[in-house]
């Protein structure tokens, strides 16, 4: 599955890049250049998030997680899950690395989602930080509040979907 | 970054070296399985950026768009790249050149639920591909759905225009 996605995606790569030759010599040339230097800004980042995950996940009290947000916890962990993506802070490397350590110790799929679901729409200090100051607030604060139910449609349809 | 050196330290202190070499040994692995489609994800971002007409897309998502406006939308926000930086001031350009408000919102919001930059570089390697896929499945009418509450909103005055 892993390899089947690398390939997938490197396909893509392949395309795009015959798409941008075909365009110009530069186009081709600003794409690597640009897309290998995102990879070298992220790459620090990214190791210390995945070997971070792991430490996190071990340091996690298991005995919490599942209670609160394991798979029988339904509708509460639901809402656990939706409050604790609203306030965590930070980018993708903390919200992932945090979801990625409550999946492994214990906590269920839809509970999971509907942590990242409500940490990719409406985490506090991302709106308040990103979005506002570089969009109207009356649009931010419109998206915020349509949004709110949206992490318990996610979760809702992941269990109705069950596990892939 | 303060958070994983506090947890490693605790796991060091709580389980001994064995313990935690075992754990940095199988992040590790994980690590070098992810780089590739790091790079990969990071190249499309790249030239979708160079190839991609935002002008065009702008005037498609405009106030008669209706439903079409907004699958555009959703679209547009999965192949767009980039974090917050870049995709913020596009969703204002597309206010600025007349867009609806509904698009937008569904614009903003599949960028940052389907977006393929961050599920390819971030969510794919932490949460593998089972995880991913499944919550992709659910995640994929919400675009839409917070497009038609955003104009539900407007028409029936909840909310103002922007």
């Amino acid at each position: 599955m892993s390899l089947a996605i690398s390939l997938l995606l490197w396909i893509v790569v392949g395309i795009l890049m015959v798409i941008a030759g075909m365009r110009s010599r530069g186009v081709l040339t600003e794409g690597l250049r640009h897309g290998g230097g995102e990879v070298l800004r992220l790459l620090p980042r990214i190791c210390v998030g995945v070997v971070g995950s792991g430490f996190i996940a071990e340091a996690m009290p298991k005995a919490l997680i599942v209670p609160w947000i394991g798979p029988q916890s339904g509708l509460t962990g639901v809402l656990v899950s939706i409050v604790a993506g609203a306030l965590t802070p930070g980018g993708p490397v903390v919200g992932f690395a945090i979801a990625a350590a409550a999946l492994k110790s214990g906590g269920g799929a839809p509970q999971v989602i509907a942590y990242s679901t409500a940490w990719a729409l409406y985490a506090i200090h991302r709106l308040v930080l990103w979005e506002v100051p570089m969009m109207p607030a009356r649009l931010v604060w419109l998206r915020a509040s349509v949004s709110i139910p949206l992490p318990f449609i996610a979760a809702g349809l992941a269990m109705a979907l069950g596990k892939p | 970054m303060i958070v994983a050196f506090s947890a490693a330290a605790y796991v060091y202190a709580r389980d001994g070296w064995d313990h935690f070499r075992a754990i940095l040994l199988s992040d590790a692995a994980l690590l070098v399985d992810m780089l590739p489609k790091v790079l990969g994800g990071c190249l499309i971002g790249a030239f979708v950026t160079l190839l991609l007409p935002r002008e065009k897309v702008a005037r498609w998502v405009g106030h008669e768009s209706g439903m079409s406006g907004l699958l555009i939308a959703t679209a547009f926000g999965i192949v767009l790249p980039g974090g917050p930086v870049t995709a913020f001031p596009v969703a204002g350009a597309f206010l600025l050149v007349g867009a609806d408000a509904g698009a937008v919102v569904a614009f903003i919001t599949s960028w940052t639920l389907i977006g393929h930059a961050r599920t390819l570089i971030w969510e794919l390697p932490f949460m593998g591909p089972d995880f991913v896929t499944w919550r992709l499945l659910a995640a994929l009418p919400l675009p839409i759905m917070a497009g038609l509450l955003a104009r539900a909103a407007l028409r029936t005055g909840l909310a103002k225009a922007p």
